[in-house]
């Protein structure tokens, strides 16, 4: 993978922020766009555009041929036995909450969730609404200190009670690489229905359900180097036909009348009104494109980001690392002694790096680690190891400045 | 227990002026002496009482702590103000809000352009609403506290 080429088609990337290159270190929030995923969505505007599903004319059947063709992409990029087990939603949050609204008429009392500290509030409010509502009770499976899930943890709290088991692949913060596969099985055999937040796994090592063997997987687009506004709940069909519907009205109806209404199967049954189709298609342009160039030259790529990080890290006086997983992505949430994270934020940007900072929408996790906040930096494959370094010479300067270190 | 001294006893606002901020700010060149300067300005927040970092006084952002409580003089009907963040930008730039608005009559404070100031220093990025850091909503706190006077 020539990396230089590869840069050239996230036009965004090349320009100056504050006077400086902008060194774009915040993907795990949002990650930048490919020039392909662009002109997908511009031609599908100039050429195609039509409501889906429902024409009688022409313009109508193209349009739904890429909507439905984008979900066929989608299929095969997550290895999903049938593309009418690819649902279109909004992103991670919305396919989270899909699910748990299907819960509020089987649970119980004395019924459990079972979920981990590491989630983001996406994976962690709609179960707690869903308990309140129903008189289950939410479990949380601990955190170790080095930021791995606390497997015994895991074991000690997993009961025939468990009757969901909802859990990241890889954390947003910490950046590690849970054993989703072995957890996921470990909780099928107690008889959950298992959900897998591939929001952060997936624009690093991919995705493979039948792997998985979950019942539900959701991510974002916007992440995977789509657009915003689209994401995918994966389910597995049987389930899914039986799913109580989420969203009612148009396009997921069977036959409607005011004595009773039936509803279409999977995947319509939970895409009510027009659905986004420009965004669907840009979102299959992207997996495509990751797809041209090549998932193991992607995380070689990324290893390579992380290895350099790891350097720096070893020898920054001052610099303590949340986050020492075996297996992580490159994320790097940190604290620099004296600064406050927003501080650091708003000094880097004046250097033109990207980063995020605050509690990222963890603050159980926060709790755990008893801080209010991090500073994360989080790279994606078109990062360079000199924009690791600019970075690290950032942090270096900014200490020297402000802290008189 | 906060008293009235505690809230009379700074230099911000009634010594420190927005003319000598504004004075400040023509001598800095790069970034480096800006966020220096800003973060000088922090360091003369009066002492914020412990005890008053309470749910009731924690102003809702996004990335850093931001507690602020006001007490009016009976006397002379101003307004004093007193903030604390745990980050030093913040500081520094609750420090100017202060300056410009610490110690005055309801309308005298409601009358004051902060967003005007903030934007000829260049630091309106810091308190549009698209920056999640409490100044935006300390400001529209500070100016509610006001308005209830008037
Ligand atoms: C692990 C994880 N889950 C869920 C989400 C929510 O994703 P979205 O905001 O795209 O719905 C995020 C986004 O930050 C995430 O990192």
């Amino acid at each position: 993978m020539n990396l230089e080429q590869v840069r050239a088609d996230f036009p965004i990337l090349e320009q100056e922020v504050n006077g400086k290159p902008l060194v774009y270190l915040d993907n795990a929030a949002s990650a930048q766009k490919p020039q392909a995923v662009m002109d997908a969505m511009t031609q599908y505007f100039r050429e195609t555009h039509s409501n889906v599903h429902r024409g009688a004319h022409s313009l109508g059947d193209r349009a739904t041929a890429l909507f439905e063709g984008a979900r066929e992409t989608v299929r095969s990029q997550i290895n999903a036995t049938s593309a009418n087990e690819i649902i279109w939603t909004r992103g991670t949050t919305e396919g989270i909450n899909l699910v748990a609204n299907g819960f509020y008429r089987s649970l119980k009392q004395g019924d459990e969730i079972l979920v981990s500290r590491m989630e983001h509030h996406a994976n962690i409010v709609p179960w707690q609404m869903l308990a309140e509502a129903t008189g289950a009770t939410l479990k949380v499976i601990e955190v170790t200190a080095d930021g791995d899930l606390d497997q015994q943890s895991f074991r000690d709290q997993l009961s025939e009670r468990t009757k969901v088991f909802a859990i990241t692949a890889v954390s947003n913060v910490l950046g590690t690489i849970n054993p989703t596969q072995e957890m996921v099985a470990t909780a099928k055999a107690v008889g959950a229905y298992t959900l897998v937040d591939g929001a952060q796994a997936i624009p690093h090592l991919g995705a493979d359900v039948q792997a998985l063997d979950c019942d539900f997987y959701v991510f974002s687009g916007h992440k995977l180097f789509g657009p915003t506004g689209i994401g995918v709940l994966y389910g597995r069909e049987d389930l899914l036909n039986e799913w109580p519907v989420y969203q009612t009205g148009g396009e997921m109806i069977h036959r409607v009348s005011f004595e009773g209404t039936s509803f279409q199967k999977a995947p319509y049954r939970f895409e009510a009104g027009t659905p986004a189709i420009a965004e669907a298609i840009g979102l299959a342009t992207a997996m495509r494109y990751l797809d041209d160039l090549g998932h193991d030259n992607l995380r070689e790529a990324e290893a390579a980001l992380g290895r350099r990080v790891d350097e720096w890290v070893a020898d920054f006086p001052g610099l303590t690392r949340y986050g020492q997983a075996q297996n992580k992505v490159p994320v790097l949430s940190f604290w620099l002694e004296g600064l406050h994270p927003s501080d650091l934020g708003t000094l880097l940007d004046q250097q033109g790096i990207a980063i995020r900072t605050g509690h990222h929408c963890c603050m159980p996790l926060m709790e755990h680690f008893g801080i209010a906040g991090t500073a994360r930096a989080s790279f994606a494959f078109y990062n360079t190891v000199e924009e690791v370094d600019t970075f690290f010479q950032g942090l270096q300067r900014i200490q020297r400045l402000f802290t008189g270190k | 227990m906060t008293t009235d001294t505690n809230f009379t006893n700074t230099e911000l606002g009634t010594d420190i002026t927005t003319e000598d901020v504004r004075d400040g700010f023509e001598l800095l060149d790069d970034w480096e002496e800006r966020y220096g300067y800003i973060m000088d300005l922090g360091k003369k927040l009066p002492a914020f009482p412990d005890d008053e970092r309470r749910e009731e006084n924690y102003v809702h952002g996004c990335q850093s702590q931001v507690w602020l409580i006001h007490w009016k003089d009976p006397e002379s009907g101003r307004l004093y103000l007193l903030i604390d963040s745990d980050a030093m930008i913040v500081r520094g730039l609750a420090a100017i809000i202060m300056i410009a608005l610490n110690g005055r009559t309801p309308e005298d404070l409601l009358a004051v352009d902060i967003e005007g100031l903030f934007e000829e220093l260049d630091l309106m990025r810091h308190i549009s609403p698209t920056r999640g850091n409490g100044l935006r909503a300390m400001v529209e706190q500070i100016r509610a506290t006001a308005q209830q006077y008037t």
